[in-house]
C-alpha cells in the first residue's frame, strides 16, 4: 500500500470494477456494474450521467467506500476506500440526494459535524461552519433546526457541511434533484463556483443532460449495467454549437 | 372608502393566562372528580372501607415528617431506581449485541420472550429459593421483571434508526465513540425515555411485591402491616407515596423530553 500519490496519478481509479447484488451466479443475482474502467484526474469535475437504475449510485457508493466491489479495483488517491475506510477521514466529502441533516442539530451544528469527526477544536470549527453558512447565504439561520428551514436552505446546509471539511474529493449524488428548477439552478451555479475556487476533484451524479453540461468539464454516460457508453471532455472555451452537439449525442446514446 | 380592522377582545398576556388556566383545569379535573367521589363515599361507608381523605392526608403528613417512615419510602425508591438502572444497563448491552449479530438475536429473542411471560410473583418465589440476602433478592426480581421490556425497547430504537442518516455520518469516517455520541445516542434517546416511563410504572408495582420477600422496611412492608391492622387510611397513604414518586419522576422525564427534543417540528393539527 502506498501513502503518497504522485501528481500525475488519477485521483479516482476504477479498474474493471463489477458489482453484483445477491449471491453471484444465483437466479436472484443482479449485476449493477459490469467491468467498469474509469479514471478521474485531480481537479476534474466529472458528471456521471445515466438513466435511473443504470448503477450510478452503486459506483458512487463504491468510490465513497460504503460498498465493496464484487470484483475489480477501486482506488481513491491510491488507496482502497472500502478497505482503508478510516484513512479517508477528512479527505472525501459527500453531498447526498436529500439533505440528510441530523434533525437534533441546528444548522451550524450540522455543518460542524465533519470537523467534529476530525477533532477540530470547538472554537475553530464554529468559526469555519459560520464562514461556510455565510458563503452559502445562510447567515442568520445558524441556530435554526432543519425542520424550520426550506428544502433549498437545508440542501445548502448539507453543501456547507461537505465543503467545511476542506476535503479534496467531493462526491455528489443528484444533490439538486429534489429542488425546484430556480433554486436548483442557483445552487448549481454556487456549487460550481465553490468547487472551482477550492480546486476540488468532484464526481457529480445526475440524470439531467442540462445539469451535466452545466456542471461537468467531463461527462460520462452510463448504460445499464453501468458500462461507459459515451465519454466527452470540454471546457469553458467550448462554444454553444459544440455543446449542442454534445447534448444531441448524449440524447442519442441514452435513447438506444 | 371603507376600512376594516380586526381587534381581538383581549391582550396576548390574558390569552396566555387563559390557556394556562385551561390546561391546568383539564389536568387537575380528573383528580378532583376521583377525590370528590371517594370523599362522598366516605360519608356513607365504614371508615375501614372508605376512610375520609382528610385522615389519609394526615397519615401522609405523618410519613413525610417521621424520619423512620420516610426512610422506608426512600429505600423503596432506591430499590426501584437500582432495579431499573440494572435492567437498563444489561438490556441496553444485550440490545447492542443483538443488533450487531443476527445469530445472537435469534438466540436471545426467544429467551427474553419467555422471561417476559413469567409473572412477578414467580420471580419472588424463585428469588426466595435461590438467594439469601433480601436486598439482592429485590434487585434480582426488579431486574428480571423489567429486563425484557428494556431490551426490546432499546433494540427497536436501534433498528429504527435512519439508514440514510447513519450512512451520512459514516461518510465522515467517525470513530465508534463519536458515532455513538453524534448519531446513535440522540437517535435512540426518545425511545429510551419512553422505555423508562413505561418501566417506571411497572417497577413501582413490582417493587411492592418484591418487598414481601422478607424486607423489614419499605412501602411493600408497610402495606403488609396496614393489611394486618385493617387500616385503609394507612394503606392509602403508603400507596400514595409510590404514586407521588412516579408522578415526580414522570414529570422530570417529561421536562427532559421538552428540553432535549425542542428540535422537533410541532404540527398545528393534532393526530
Amino acid at each position: 500500500m502506498r501513502d503518497t500519490v504522485t501528481s500525475d496519478e488519477a485521483a479516482i481509479h476504477l479498474d474493471h470494477v463489477s458489482k453484483v447484488f445477491g449471491k453471484p451466479g444465483s437466479a436472484e443475482a443482479y449485476r449493477a456494474v459490469d467491468g467498469l474502467d474509469l479514471d478521474v484526474r485531480s481537479g476534474q469535475m466529472l458528471a456521471l450521467l445515466g438513466k435511473t437504475g443504470c448503477g450510478k449510485s452503486t459506483i458512487f457508493n463504491m468510490i465513497a467506500g460504503l460498498t465493496e466491489p464484487t470484483s475489480g479495483t477501486v482506488r481513491v488517491s491510491g488507496r482502497d476506500p472500502f478497505g482503508d475506510f478510516d484513512s479517508f477521514r477528512g479527505k472525501m466529502a459527500i453531498v447526498f440526494q436529500n439533505d440528510r441533516l441530523l434533525p437534533w442539530r441546528s444548522a451550524i451544528e450540522n455543518v460542524e459535524l465533519g470537523l467534529e469527526m476530525l477533532g477540530v477544536p470547538a472554537a475553530e470549527r464554529r468559526a469555519s461552519a459560520q464562514l461556510w453558512l455565510t458563503k452559502l447565504g445562510l447567515g442568520g439561520h445558524e441556530n435554526d433546526y432543519p425542520h424550520a428551514l426550506s428544502g433549498g436552505m437545508r440542501q445548502r446546509v448539507s453543501i456547507a457541511r461537505a465543503f467545511a471539511t476542506n476535503a479534496n474529493i467531493l462526491l455528489c449524488d443528484e444533490p439538486f434533484s429534489a429542488l425546484d428548477e430556480s433554486t436548483a439552478g442557483r445552487l448549481r451555479a454556487e456549487f460550481v463556483r465553490l468547487v472551482k475556487e477550492n480546486g476540488k476533484t468532484a464526481v457529480f451524479i445526475t440524470h439531467s443532460i442540462s445539469e451535466a453540461l452545466e456542471i461537468g468539464d467531463r461527462i460520462v454516460v452510463l448504460k445499464r449495467p453501468a458500462k461507459i457508453a459515451y465519454d466527452v471532455s470540454f471546457d469553458a472555451a467550448t462554444d454553444q454549437r459544440e455543446r449542442e452537439l454534445i447534448r444531441s449525442r448524449i440524447g442519442d446514446v441514452l435513447a438506444v | 372608502m371603507s376600512e376594516t380592522t380586526s381587534q381581538s377582545g383581549s391582550s396576548p398576556r390574558a390569552n396566555w393566562l387563559l390557556a394556562a388556566l385551561r390546561r391546568f383545569a383539564t389536568s387537575v379535573l380528573p383528580f378532583v372528580v376521583v377525590i370528590a367521589i371517594w370523599q362522598f363515599a366516605s360519608l356513607f361507608f365504614p371508615r375501614f372501607l372508605f376512610p375520609s381523605l382528610i385522615d389519609v392526608f394526615w397519615r401522609c403528613l405523618e410519613i413525610f415528617s417521621s424520619g423512620a417512615m420516610f426512610a422506608d419510602v426512600l429505600s423503596t425508591i432506591f430499590r426501584i431506581l437500582a432495579g431499573l438502572a440494572g435492567a437498563f444497563i444489561v438490556g441496553g448491552g444485550l440490545a447492542l449485541v443483538m443488533v450487531r449479530s443476527r445469530a445472537v438475536d435469534n438466540f436471545l429473542s426467544p429467551i427474553l420472550t419467555l422471561l417476559q411471560g413469567i409473572p412477578a410473583l414467580s420471580w419472588v418465589v424463585f428469588a426466595i429459593i435461590w438467594f439469601h440476602g433480601v436486598e439482592f433478592r429485590i434487585f434480582f426480581i426488579m431486574v428480571m421483571t423489567t429486563l425484557p421490556a428494556f431490551t426490546f425497547q432499546v433494540l427497536g430504537a436501534l433498528r429504527a434508526m435512519s439508514r440514510d442518516l447513519m450512512e451520512m455520518v459514516f461518510s465522515f469516517r467517525p470513530t465508534r465513540m463519536k458515532l455513538f455520541r453524534v448519531m446513535i445516542a440522540p437517535a435512540i434517546l426518545p425511545d429510551i425515555l419512553t422505555a423508562w416511563k413505561v418501566n417506571l410504572g411497572n417497577a413501582s408495582r413490582v417493587v411492592v411485591v418484591a418487598e414481601l420477600v422478607g424486607a423489614t422496611g419499605g412501602v411493600g412492608y408497610q402495606l403488609l402491616q396496614q393489611q394486618q391492622l385493617f387500616d385503609m387510611a394507612g394503606a392509602l397513604a403508603w400507596t400514595l407515596q409510590l404514586v407521588f414518586f412516579v408522578l415526580i419522576v414522570q414529570g422530570a422525564l417529561t421536562l427532559i423530553e421538552n428540553t432535549a427534543f425542542r428540535y422537533r417540528a410541532v404540527s398545528e393539527r393534532a393526530i
